[in-house]
């Protein structure tokens, strides 16, 4: 792998996101518009239930960031790709010495910092806008933003590989996937709030874990390092089926010659 | 007999095979393109120029046969061999809401050009357009883009060069300033550049060597000249139409003979 290779894939995304600046807005607009509604959902619950709910309800906040660092790590990889099938670059980047690995890792890098922005802008806004602190969860945040981010990344290889496969007619697949798993990771509820059947599905994939240990680590300020075994564990699984699926589908559309019909549309 | 061509082989296809869902797009296609050679592949729509240069930029897989670059099989050096290969293609584009220098710069830094800004600035000097250096990708006409393409083409200073339709959609103006450029850094450079087009003025113009397709197999090959003498025709534009409508080119008192 070269660091050139990646640092220049990634240099073309920031030209990207500075020359149009509507791309920036959609990372921020978006999650914030979220966070107000539920801010607000939260402020009016807090203000007529009991003292112990209401500190509860701020479970929906720390869930709505955690989520944005999965779906924007998710989108990194995904919409970087659909960047290059839009503008028709892609044929450019499958015959400059680019290997699979590098390209990929050029998105996961984009997808870093988009996260890094919105999670600092919707952070700041919770704060302000909601007392409701992020830092609260302490260094746990740590663990939780890497196994969110890494489980976003195999999500967004999934996502790639999806589209791929079936060609631009499922490019809404790109904001899809990740809605596909949020009703069974447990973003915004309790695993066992769950129906029985659905709980073993739920602890088979790695934000669940995490969206678990988040309630944890707010209602007892620490968190079952089983939890975290469980994610990080998960994530290397997922995150190597994710690049063998990506890796097997490129193979697929080259075998098929669909890439080029795929690139050229 | 034409003497044999001594120059070092760059690319070369052995029995090349290509199916789609049973239909051979390529049919045991094989060619040598020597270094400083420029080597016209022709043929009507579907003849299979588009398959065979797929195959050759490792975009598609062929069904059977061999491929090399460089003396290496093309699959398994495929980085190695793309570091001193490049493309332009007439139905590629560079990201277009990013400026030209945005755009030449990215890929100077992956070809790992030393020197990027001067060596960008020295191409877009050649092909006459260096004021297009901060204008928008998307903006350009389709001339402008094509040099800009070339630009990003020339930039790694590849010693294999795969053009495909270089000069569609250009007036004849800018079609003969792109042609005497490639001309230009070719014979500079002692490039080999496997060319396709459909403009017959381009392949007359550029061509060392030509190879006529049709239905996947090579039917023709040699030089413009040889192959305009063998078919008793007055231009490769004659010579492609007897190709394109009978699959083959009948020496005219054969033909003669026949009826």
């Amino acid at each position: 792998m070269s660091f050139r290779i990646i640092s220049a894939l990634v240099l073309r995304y920031l030209f990207l996101y500075t020359r149009t600046p509507m791309r920036l807005v959609e990372l921020v607009f978006w999650p914030l518009v979220d966070l107000v509604v539920w801010g607000n959902v939260t402020v009016f619950i807090q203000k007529n239930s009991d003292a112990q709910f209401g500190g509860f309800i701020l479970f929906f906040l720390g869930a709505m960031i955690l989520w944005d660092i999965l779906f924007r790590a998710q989108q990194g990889v995904a919409i970087s790709f659909l960047e290059d099938v839009w503008t028709r670059n892609l044929l450019n980047v499958f015959v400059a010495p680019v290997r699979t690995a590098e390209y990929l890792s050029a998105t996961f890098a984009v997808g870093f910092l988009r996260i890094l922005v919105t999670v600092v802008v919707m952070s700041l806004v919770s704060w302000i806008g909601y007392s409701f602190n992020i830092f609260q969860l302490q260094w746990w945040l740590l663990p939780f933003f890497l196994n969110l981010m890494v489980f976003g990344w195999a999500l967004g290889m999934i996502s790639t590989a999806l589209i791929l496969r079936w060609g631009q007619a499922a490019e809404s697949l790109a904001w899809a996937v990740p809605f596909f798993i949020q009703p069974v990771v447990c973003v915004f509820y309790r695993v066992e709030d769950m129906p029985a059947w659905a709980q073993p599905i739920a602890w088979c994939f790695p934000a669940t874990p995490i969206f678990e240990g988040m309630r944890e680590v707010m209602v007892t300020g620490v968190m079952s390092w089983n939890h975290l075994w469980l994610a990080g564990g998960l994530n290397v699984i997922y995150l190597a089926l994710a690049g063998w699926l990506f890796a097997w589908v490129l193979n697929l559309t080259r075998k098929r010659g669909l890439l080029t019909k795929f690139a050229t549309q | 007999m034409a003497a044999a061509d001594t120059r070092e082989v760059i690319l070369e296809a052995r029995e090349l095979t290509r199916e789609f869902d049973g239909v051979k797009a390529l049919d045991r296609f094989s060619f040598k393109l020597h270094r400083g050679e420029v080597l016209g592949l022709l043929g009507a729509n579907g003849a299979g120029k588009t398959t065979a240069m797929n195959c050759l930029l490792g975009l598609t897989l062929p069904t059977s046969g061999e491929l090399e670059a460089f003396g290496k099989p093309l699959h398994a050096h495929r980085i190695e061999i793309l570091r001193r290969a490049n493309f332009s293609s007439a139905y590629t584009a560079l990201p277009g809401n990013l400026l030209v220098w945005q755009n030449l710069l990215v890929f100077a830094r992956i070809y790992g050009v030393p020197n990027p800004k001067q060596k960008i600035a020295e191409l877009l000097d050649l092909l006459e357009i260096p004021h297009l250096d901060k204008r928008v990708t998307g903006q350009l006409s389709a001339g402008e883009s094509t040099r800009v393409n070339l630009v990003k083409a020339f930039l790694n200073d590849p010693e294999l060069l795969m053009l495909d339709e270089p000069t569609a959609s250009l007036d004849p103006d800018i079609a003969d300033k792109v042609r005497k450029v490639v001309r230009k850094v070719q014979r500079e450079r002692s490039i080999g550049i496997l060319y396709t087009s459909h403009n017959m003025r381009d392949i007359e113009e550029v061509c060392d060597r030509v190879i006529f397709l049709h239905k996947g197999k090579i039917v023709c090959e040699g030089t413009p000249a040889q192959i305009m003498a063998r078919s008793s025709s007055n231009s490769l534009e004659d010579v492609f139409i007897k190709i394109a409508r009978d699959g083959e080119i009948v020496d005219e008192p054969e033909k003669e003979k026949a009826s």
